[in-house]
């Protein structure tokens, strides 16, 4: 307990790293498999949450942190089953509670990396608060938050990304509600890290999670999802061969925002629009700017895929430096240690007005 | 002119003017000038929820009574001996509490037209005679403060604001009050403003010296030192020895404090006071809600904090489902519950004892949790360390149930010595506990304690996963199986149960063993009970003591104790839940004494139902 005096926390993690290094790493070498927990995966056959797993499982490996200091955090919702698969620390919460759990175990140790797996239900209905909160303090977690437009665990009612109009068992004559759009809130949430990606999509999968984990900060990373169950092909036009590349489009810091047939320009009216690729100078495109410190055009972009789903944003809309809430929270007790020295239990409580009997 | 000295043994004292005439400051300088002279002391703050309800109404009258005596006393008394009233709201609002031949000294300057009108005063008291069965001590207060500070260089509004410490200064020389702490204080206070500092001395000691010259006052009181029992005292109130609890809790155990909190009356002083902290490497974090900040508390658990989580009744309510979590993923968590008046936001600034049973059951399952509650102002201390202990023992959640009376009362309370402080040391997991010498077992229990490893984060071999969804004894793993799940939910219950060989036995006050009858109580009524104990006592009644800290689970000889009396009466500031508890567990017919007025019991009062139920033997 050597650290006691140095770093505020009184606490030294088992391995002998304190709770002020970052996360600690490891020569040794991994791989998928050291991260497949011996639990038998129990979603539905063909869900879009297998692929997702694989993938994360498939990308922990390369960022060398010993397995131990990871840690998962889930709320309810078939997609927050996830960490019972991963051979990390995990904790599988209630619904919607996720990111304020997390924010506890990641405010209280730095040297963890931690990840919070949601769905759109548990992230932006129950828990939409916590999810706010967790991204405008800017908490050094990771969420990958899971939307497949639609309640899964529960049988298939609509959620808050589903569609207006939207037919589920609680909504026969169509869903009232407008949807959210997730990217668009965690940009009014003032988010540092957010960004898009698909389930189908290994490689773009990971290279945003790679990125995410490299932030300091809260990264949300909304992951459309495939439920085949009860909201099937809700992003097949992304998946479909003769479409997808006309669909997506690609964001990439400092490349022209473009699909295979489509352009991102300034309109006149001081918005973005959408163009015919071919009908626009290379010059006109708008280049993307993801470490802009002003979100209104990241915002702009998150509005693109509205309403039809025409063209659709993938990648990292927004990353830029900010504190990271754990980060700031040490500094202040270090700095009200190195005021006034670490507490001492017996002048605390002979501070104050004190007399003496007999 | 010579003036003669009175003798007494106690007085109550009520300080009651607008919420904007400092009635608290005026009361606190009070009590710590009681206090250093050596006098035991006990307080009751009564404020308006409303931060500034208009001036001069019922609804904004602020006060601040203190119990003074030259022995120990245990509640800040029933009726005031003496009222201070700014103006005719206070005196109107707390006229009904003085009994007739008390003292009240009136700020006969507030006592205008309008004033006096606000509270439906067609003419003042003061003068009409109606008060003629007091002793009324007509003081302008306003305009003497104005006079006195007449050549200072601030404005009339601040010399004016003065007056409380021209009240507290004239109060001081009434029962021979210490002064230099005041003077001390004001400087302190004011030091970035020394034209107010040196105004709010000079009021105070121009009430000195008024009571000194005046003939309105012709006698002056002294109450002599208390003996109590030696050592190094401090005045204390609940809400802020409950986080000195804490604090001593996180050294004691070697865990960082972390708490999670979302303000709310009467609680929001402990999130304060641990704020101010940090350099005890406290985390406190002031989440978006209560649901947020248990939450984050049992996150920073699964991590190896000691996570803590302050509210009142309301918050309780919404971390329900969290300390449900907290109860099957087997964590230690501290659940501080500052009882206020409810039902829904109630009355946030009155007291009542009506959480019991939500503490124990509102949640869904069977879902045992510890509840301690703490008896008196000081005690807050040693019970926040009890939840600490049992909470990282048995990796439980514990329910600390204080109350708004506790919170804001203050009394003397004697400093314990660090090294007579409970050791509360735990020893992460850190090896695998498998037969087989590699896997890691996180549900197998401690076979003494039923207690699970503690295995956090960061720990090399022994990743795992908890959850809320059922675990499979031992492994931990998912399980839907029937009996499994009996046997888990009797596990749990076990667990918790078995605390009571790990707690003191119920110790019954009944000094010549022959009392019939007993008085039970549990949390803040402890004063209030002892004293009406004491006063049955001195009229020559026999009646038995006892009172509860631990409410779940219950000291092992409480059956028995409750058997071996013919009567058992317990008053309770609700309608009687715990009554309904111990009747049900003991089939123990238990006369219950319940008023729920968002105020504590008086010892009188108490004394009466005690006498009655002895006479009807
Ligand atoms: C307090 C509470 N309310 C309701 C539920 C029921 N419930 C479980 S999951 C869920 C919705 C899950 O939807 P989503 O977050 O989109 O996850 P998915 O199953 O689609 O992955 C609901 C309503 C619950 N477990 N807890
Ligand atoms: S219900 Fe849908 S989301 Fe849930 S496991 Fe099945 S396919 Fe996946
Ligand atoms: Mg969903």
């Amino acid at each position: 307990m050597s650290d006691i005096a140095t770093n505020g926390l009184r606490y030294v993690t088992p391995n002998g790293g304190t709770g002020l290094t970052l996360v600690p790493r490891t020569d040794e070498k991994q791989t998928l498999k050291d991260f497949k927990s011996d639990q038998e995966v129990r979603w539905c056959p063909g869900c879009g949450d297998y692929a997702i797993l694989a993938a994360v499982q498939g990308f922990l490996p390369e960022l060398g942190l010993r397995r131990e200091n990871i840690v998962f955090v889930s709320g309810i919702g078939c997609s927050s089953r996830f960490p019972y698969y991963l051979n990390t620390y995990g904790f599988h919460s209630i619904h919607g509670r996720a990111p304020a759990i997390a924010t506890g175990l990641a405010a209280s140790r730095p040297d963890l990396s931690v990840w919070v797996i949601t769905g759109d239900g548990d992230a932006l209905s129950i828990g939409g608060n916590h999810l706010i909160h967790a991204l405008r303090r800017n908490v050094n977690l990771n969420i990958l938050l899971f939307n497949n437009r639609i309640y899964g665990l529960t049988k298939g009612q609509y959620s808050p990304t589903s569609e207006v109009g939207k037919i589920t068992k609680s909504t026969p004559m169509g869903s009232l509600d407008r949807p959210f759009n997730p990217i668009s809130l965690a940009l009014g949430a003032e988010a540092s890290f957010v960004a898009r990606t698909l389930d189908s999509d290994r490689k773009h999968l990971q290279s945003v999670l790679r990125e995410a984990a490299a932030h300091r900060g809260a990264s949300l990373v909304e992951i459309y999802q495939n439920c085949n169950i009860f909201n099937d092909g809700a992003f097949d036009q992304m998946k479909d061969p003769a479409l997808r590349d006309d669909i997506t489009l690609r964001l990439e810091h400092g490349l022209p925002i473009v699909s295979a047939s489509k352009a991102v320009r300034r309109a006149a009216n001081g918005g973005i629009e959408v163009v015919d690729r071919a009908s626009v100078a290379e010059d006109e495109i708008l280049v993307h700017d993801a470490h802009n410190p002003d979100p209104s055009v990241a915002f702009a972009l998150s509005r693109l895929d509205e309403p039809a789903f025409e063209h659709v944003p993938l990648g990292i809309f927004r990353s830029v430096d900010r504190p990271a809430y754990d980060t700031l929270m040490a500094e202040q007790l270090k700095e009200a240690e190195g005021t006034r020295g670490p507490g001492v239990l017996g002048d605390l409580l002979h501070g104050g007005d004190t007399w003496r009997v007999g | 002119m010579t003036k003669q000295v009175q003798q007494l043994d106690r007085v109550i004292i009520r300080f009651a003017g607008d919420s904007g005439d400092g009635m608290q400051l005026t009361g606190d300088r009070f009590t710590a000038e009681t206090a250093e002279f050596g006098n035991d002391v006990s307080t009751l703050p009564n404020f308006p929820a409303e931060i500034r309800a208009p001036a001069g109404t019922l609804p904004g009258v602020s006060s601040f009574q203190l119990h003074f005596a030259d022995h120990d006393i245990l509640t800040p008394g029933d009726a005031p001996n003496v009222l201070v009233a700014m103006n005719p709201a206070a005196l109107k609002a707390n006229l009904g509490d003085l009994p007739r031949g008390a003292d009240m000294i009136v700020n006969t300057d507030e006592f205008t037209k309008r004033n006096l009108q606000k509270v439906g005063y067609a003419a003042s008291p003061v003068d009409d005679g109606s008060l003629a069965e007091w002793r009324v001590h007509a003081v302008p207060l306003t305009s003497l403060t104005v006079k006195a500070l007449e050549g200072f260089d601030i404005s009339k509004k601040d010399a004016e604001r003065a007056k409380n410490m021209f009240a507290l200064g004239l109060l001081s020389w009434l029962y021979h009050r210490p002064t230099e702490a005041t003077v001390k204080f004001l400087q302190g206070k004011f030091a970035k403003k020394p034209d107010i500092a040196r105004a709010n001395i000079a009021a105070f000691q121009a009430g000195w010296n008024y009571g000194e010259t005046t003939e309105s006052f012709s006698v002056s009181y002294e109450i002599k030192p208390a003996s109590l029992t030696p050592g190094v005292y401090r005045n204390i109130s609940g809400n802020q020895a409950l986080a000195y609890g804490l604090i001593a809790a996180s050294v004691q155990s070697e865990l960082p404090l972390f708490l999670g909190s979302y303000p709310i009356t009467p609680a929001s002083d402990i999130l304060h006071e641990l704020s101010k902290h940090k350099r005890f490497g406290i985390r406190t974090f002031q989440a978006e809600d209560e649901i947020a900040g248990v939450g984050a508390a049992l996150g920073a658990a699964f991590g190896g904090a000691l996570g803590v989580t302050t509210t009142s009744g309301p918050g309780v309510a919404l971390k329900a489902e969290t300390v449900g979590l907290a109860v099957t993923t087997e964590l230690p968590l501290i659940v501080v519950d500052v009882q206020r008046a409810g039902p829904s936001t109630g009355m946030p600034t009155k007291t009542e004892q009506t959480d019991l049973l939500m503490a124990l059951y509102g949640r869904n399952g069977e879902s045992p949790v510890p509840v301690i509650a703490p008896a008196t102002p000081s005690d807050c201390f040693a019970a926040a360390l009890e939840a600490a202990r049992i909470a990282v023992k048995y990796r439980t959640p514990v329910m600390l149930l204080s109350d708004g009376y506790l919170a804001n009362g203050s009394e003397p309370w004697r400093l314990p010595e660090i090294d007579d402080l409970p050791d509360l040391r735990v020893e992460f997991t850190t090896q695998p506990n498998g037969d087989d010498g590699e896997t890691y077992l996180p549900f197998k229990r401690d076979p003494r304690t039923l207690a699970r490893p503690w295995a956090v984060p960061g720990t090399p071999g022994l990743e795992h996963r908890i959850g809320g969804i059922e675990k499979a004894d031992g492994s931990g793993n998912i399980s839907y199986d029937p009996d499994n799940h009996d046997l888990m939910v009797r596990l749990r219950q076990g667990k918790i149960d078995g605390i009571a060989r790990d707690i003191p036995a119920l110790e019954v006050d009944d000094p010549d063993r022959d009392a019939r009858v007993l008085v039970l109580g549990w949390g803040s009524t402890y004063g209030p009970i002892a004293a009406a104990v004491r006063r049955v006592r001195r009229a020559g009644g026999k009646v038995a003591q006892a009172h509860l800290r631990h409410l779940n689970p219950l000291p092992a000889n409480t059956g028995e104790v409750l058997r071996s009396y013919d009567k058992v009466l317990l008053p309770e500031i609700n309608l009687g839940q715990l009554a309904l508890l111990l009747r049900a567990r003991f089939l123990v017919d238990i006369i219950s004494y319940n008023r729920v007025r968002g105020l504590p019991f008086k010892a009188e009062e108490l004394a009466g139902v005690i006498q009655d139920v002895i006479d009807s033997e």
